[in-house]
């Protein structure tokens, strides 16, 4: 559950920590140094980070077989997803000079995101900070943030950056970096290998339960990772730990690649619970502009009985490629996956997850719900996939997608392949309209029919929030509400 | 209260009512009955503004409101409610839920507060018990797996819950059965007051059993052909429709 001072609402923004972070480190560090690396990808450019980063041997080797594998590879095409040909050589690799011109105050701000703070509820001070409005404002999270990770670290639990991790614990992420997505994994895991320059870290040590839900805004030192960020986290053996990424507010980046890689192991007896809210910018009503959003994220079962549940709300980017799966090894090992993916205008989402049962009686529940509006394109694409070792192995499929428009789209391509004869696989799938009866009826109890609208998809989507934190489940039902302005008449 | 004049509708360049005149004071209690197809539903449905029907001519007023300008969310605001004869399904909104909201919105235009989730789970309990309703209704998704009984009684429930000015009753006594037309029937009389005119829409004389009207009126062929008292609904318990079915012909011819 949610802890009352985690979720106080001018601490859920990750992304205005490392701005006012990256403020402070352009205005005290001459960049002259970042300046000389210029656009493209090569051996040297990667080995230039890797010394950046002050990185042992193993790192710059694993980066450089992922790099020497990459170039063997080509973009992958079999999803739903269409954009034009992203050119590799012409993306910043290390720490690109920001050229964005500050806004002096918010009259200089797009007013069309000032509306969407207002909704969402941000308060005004960050709303400054998040529209990149060059401010004074002294946050007193550096204190909060430090004192919950001293209580994290009376706990033996270690919570950093990655880069961090990789100079203090270089054992435990040699011993893990890479065992659940390995460099030659997919085209975006194995970029993100090469080149990745921060993300986080979390080790929760045997039989401790972390005693608040773990954010990428406590993450001390954290950079702006946005673009290629690698995040891993391992509960040993009897370990329990929730971790948020992201938020709410509309992000805009002026890198429209983002490849992630998110590695969860859970060893016996662990439990990790993953919630995602993500709401990138997805470009305009047109569709133009909007982050690729190409995420890997899996995670490991790898003892008996560990549990991994991913909880996923999608809102933004303009195309999201993303299956949060989990590799269930372990006997009696459980994984789930939740999600919500709206896809508004001119929006693409291509996700879903894999389910792979190695172990005896392992058992995995999905609960996907799309959206579509406009001339928006929603897949789901899973996996349920029981090897010849997981008897008893069990799974429930739940897919359902409501459409708002006559222009958008849902697929769904449940792709299920059971090799052991005592597993049952139940898939169920339903594709609905919003219905004018139903808007008729809301707006005839006095409901305005955006209202109407909204209690429509947050009912339908239910069954997924229920499984958010709830401070997050708020936050969420309120962003589907913006995400879907218009999207009706 | 309500004043209709001569209102014509169509579907589709279709005539369904063709020139209906009635007045509705407020405290009165008024039967619409007809034979099937007769555009009592119909009048119904654009009472509270539901699209797809076009006005082709007459004015309807309500509380001095020009009822037809309004949207159907304006019309519930101002006091307006249609207990439907098939209502809708909203999987996973808690009925709570729709009823909080809908009551909050009711109540910011009438210059009120809104509720917070105590206050309005203490003012909804009375109204449940009126209909012999569980507290477990209110956390049920709203009509999903109701039974029709169930349904009908949770459109009461909203009216109890929102108390309009005006209340329209489309079949509500369709599909019930003789314990549940009682409940029902109970309920709407609970809710009888000298504020609130109540309109009645039925195919069958039974549920003016335990509702008693100050007036009914016969539609058929799209125009109100019979108006009377408690006693014409009897009588057209015994004789049936059709001796009012030539007359409205009749009556329709140039």
């Amino acid at each position: 559950m949610s802890n009352a001072e985690v979720s106080r609402p001018d601490e859920r923004n990750p992304e205005l920590r490392n701005r006012i972070a990256d403020e402070y480190r352009w205005g005290f560090v001459t960049d002259i140094e970042q300046e000389t690396v210029a656009k493209g990808l090569s051996e040297d450019v990667i080995r230039l980070i890797s010394a950046k980063k002050n990185e042992p041997e193993f790192m710059l080797d694993w980066r450089l077989q992922a790099y020497r594998h990459w170039l063997t590879l080509r973009e992958p095409t079999w999803s739903s997803v269409h954009h034009p040909p992203i050119d590799y050589q012409a993306i910043h690799y290390y720490a690109a000079p920001k050229t964005r011109t500050q806004p002096k105050d918010l009259s200089e701000v797009d007013p069309e995101l000032l509306r969407t703070y207002e909704k969402l509820g941000i308060p005004l001070q960050e709303r400054e900070a998040l529209a990149g409005v060059a401010v004074d404002a002294v946050f007193d999270s550096v204190s909060v943030a430090t004192t919950f990770k001293d209580k994290l670290e009376g706990l033996g639990i270690i919570f950093c950056s990655f880069s961090e991790a990789v100079q203090k614990h270089p054992e435990l992420v040699r011993q893990y970096l890479g065992s659940v997505v390995p460099y030659t994994d997919n085209y975006f895991a194995t970029l993100n290998s090469a080149v990745f320059t921060d993300g986080s870290f979390v080790y929760v040590p045997k039989g401790v339960r972390c005693p608040m839900e773990l954010s990428t805004y406590f993450r001390i030192n954290a950079k702006n990772s946005g673009q290629f960020e690698r995040t891993l986290i391992i509960a040993d053996e009897g370990a329990t730990v929730s971790y948020l990424e992201g938020c709410t507010a509309p992000m805009r980046d002026e890198n429209q690649l983002h490849a992630a890689v998110v590695e969860l192991v859970a060893l016996k007896d662990a439990r990790i619970k993953y919630s995602t809210v993500q709401n990138w910018y997805p470009g305009d009503r047109e569709g133009r502009g909007g982050i690729y959003n190409f995420v890997t994220k899996r995670g490991d079962c790898r003892g008996d009985r560990s549990h991994i549940s991913w909880t996923q709300v999608e809102t933004g980017s303009a195309i999201t490629w993303k299956y949060p799966s989990c590799i269930l090894r372990g006997d009696d090992s459980v994984g789930e996956f939740y999600s919500v993916a709206l896809t508004n205008h001119h929006q693409q989402a291509d996700t879903g997850t894999k389910m792979i049962h190695i172990g005896r009686n392992s058992r995995s529940t999905i609960v996907s719900k799309g959206i579509s509006a406009g001339f928006g394109s929603n897949a789901y694409r899973g996996l349920v996939k029981v090897l010849p070792t997981a008897a008893n192995a069990r799974n429930h499929t739940q897919c359902d997608s409501l459409l708002m428009s006559d222009h958008c789209a849902a697929h769904t391509f449940p792709y299920i392949e059971v090799k052991n004869p005592g597993a049952t696989v139940e898939h169920e799938a339903t594709t609905s309209r919003i219905g004018d009866d139903q808007l008729f009826y809301l707006r005839s109890r006095g409901l305005s029919e955006e209202d109407a609208v909204n209690l429509i998809v947050n009912g339908f989507c239910k069954e997924v929030f229920k499984e958010l934190p709830m401070e997050f489940a708020v936050e969420a039902q309120k962003l589907l509400a913006v995400s879907l302005e218009g999207a009706i008449g | 209260m309500l004043h209709i004049e001569n209102l014509h509708v169509s579907i589709g360049g279709k005539p369904i009512l063709a020139g209906i005149n009635l007045d509705v004071k407020a405290g009165e209690v008024h039967a619409i009955m007809g034979p099937n197809g007769s555009g009592k539903s119909t009048l119904a449905q654009v009472m509270a503004g539901r699209e797809g029907y076009t006005i082709t001519a007459g004015s309807v007023r309500f509380l001095d409101q020009d009822l037809l300008a309004l949207e159907p969310e304006q019309r519930a605001r101002a006091g307006v409610f249609l207990a439907f004869q098939y209502p809708l399904e909203i999987p996973g909104v808690a009925n709570v839920q729709l009823l909080r909201t809908a009551l909050n919105s009711v109540r910011l235009q009438r210059g009120e507060h809104e509720l917070d989730a105590m206050d309005f789970l203490d003012s909804v309990k009375d109204k449940l018990a009126l209909l012999g309703m569980d507290e477990s209704f209110l956390y049920r998704a709203v009509n999903e797996g109701f039974s029709g009984g169930e349904k009908k009684r949770n459109e009461i429930l909203q009216m109890a819950v929102l108390e309009p000015r005006l209340a329209i009753l489309d079949e509500t006594d369709s599909g019930l059965d003789i314990d549940a037309l009682k409940t029902v029937a109970n309920g709407v009389n609970a809710l009888k007051s000298p504020e609130r005119a109540i309109i009645l829409v039925t195919h069958y004389q039974r549920l003016l059993n335990y509702i008693v009207p100050d007036q009914v009126h016969v539609l058929a062929g799209g125009r109100i052909v019979r108006s009377g008292d408690a006693s014409l609904a009897l009588e057209l318990e015994d004789r049936g429709y059709g001796w009012l079915i030539p007359e409205a012909q009749e009556e329709t011819r140039p």
